[in-house]
């Protein structure tokens, strides 16, 4: 399929999951029970999936195939400088400001 | 919710409740601003069209879903992978239905649709406020679907702003700001981590994640999702029983 369709087709897809997500709830108020299970399972949704994308979005730069775990992966010290200040600040714009200047910084100063 | 507090409450009218509900979104449409600049910005470097990034933002309208989005997109991953990442992401938002239910159950299902299809982040937060201090009457549901369209409104004029942005200005591009969408995932992560439950949810989630990331079609990102939220879920029973009810602080959204 060419990329010209697949862009569509995803974001028709994306919409439509999106709803079936936030409808049901709201449509089937009359009849609705949910499994407590199911709710603690979904506290930990965010942390589990926002972890599995960020761990190697900054581990694999680049093309995403070769593992780069030194100092000279800026990516990696940025995102350790963005996960104290969050730790400590616990302010997401400080987190977002800190941890861009770090990287763009990083990028300049540090050998390739 | 108290009866006395639904009593409390003076009927307010649908303009003056909407208002009300305009006003206290303002906060929030305020913070998400810089995230629809991003999104609009980046998206085309991602490899959407001008009129497709817009199509996103008005249809999908998820701010989190949309940055998983560019970001994969940006590192290869196919359609499949970006629909899983959407569906799980945003399963939360099915915890907010649950907890505001109760207060549209009688509204009709041409109210209920609009008020579930724009349930963001922050409306659920500003109508979960509102209805704990406030309690309902019988105009609230114009306050929430006054938080709605103030948040709709403003991601559609940010995220235009910034692809208007990012077609004038290229090499903005350039300038590492993607690595901008990697940071705010990890500052809405970061105070998520409240007890040893999470901590190992993420670690697991973080390591199964490189261990499998030589996987195709990123089967990598599912399989280290399901790990972190199996373990979290193990240590959360352990740690309060099998009949505690769900815990944890809800995550903070990058726009809506």
């Amino acid at each position: 399929m060419s990329v010209a369709v697949m862009i569509p087709l995803m974001i028709l897809g994306m919409a439509l999951i999106n709803l079936a997500i936030r409808w049901p709830v709201y449509l089937f108020a009359n009849h609705f029970r949910f499994p407590p299970i199911i709710e603690r399972a979904l506290a930990f949704v965010p942390v589990a999936v926002l972890t599995a994308i960020i761990v190697p979005t900054v581990l694999y730069p680049g093309d995403g195939t070769k593992l780069d775990a030194t100092w000279h992966n800026p990516a990696l010290l940025a995102a350790l400088v963005a996960a104290a200040v969050s730790y400590f600040g616990k302010n997401l714009f400080a987190t977002i400001g800190a941890g861009v200047v770090a990287f763009l910084l990083l990028r300049w100063l540090l050998p390739i | 919710m108290a009866a006395s507090e639904v009593l409390e409450g003076r009927t307010e009218t649908p303009g003056s409740e909407a208002l009300r509900g305009l006003r206290d979104t303002l906060p929030f449409m305020f913070g998400s601003i810089p995230f629809g600049l991003l999104f609009g910005t980046l998206a085309t470097g991602a490899g959407l069209s001008a009129w497709e990034t817009m199509a996103m933002s008005l249809f999908v309208f998820s701010g989190s879903a949309q940055f998983i989005a560019v970001v994969l997109l940006g590192g290869g991953s196919g359609i499949w992978v970006v629909w899983f990442a959407t569906f799980v992401l945003n399963l939360r938002h099915l915890l907010y239905a649950a907890t505001l239910v109760d207060h549209v159950r009688h509204l009709t299902q041409a109210w209920r649709f609009p008020l579930a299809a724009f349930l963001t982040d922050e409306t659920f937060a500003v109508m979960e406020r509102r209805y704990r201090t406030k309690g309902g009457g019988a105009n609230a549901h114009w306050y929430y679907l006054a938080s709605c369209c103030g948040m709709y409104a403003n991601w559609q004029f940010w995220t235009f702003i910034g692809i208007t942005v990012g077609q004038n200005y290229p090499e903005v591009q350039n300038w590492g700001l993607e690595f901008a969408m990697v940071v705010t995932f990890i500052g809405i992560v970061v105070p998520l981590l409240t007890s040893v439950p999470y901590w190992a949810a993420a670690i697991t989630a973080g390591l199964v994640a490189v261990l499998a990331n030589p996987l195709p079609y990123k089967l990598g990102l599912m399989l280290a999702a399901l790990a972190g939220i199996v373990v979290g879920v193990a240590l959360d029973i352990r740690k309060r029983g099998l009949d505690a009810p769900a815990s944890g602080p809800a995550a903070q959204d990058p726009g809506p």
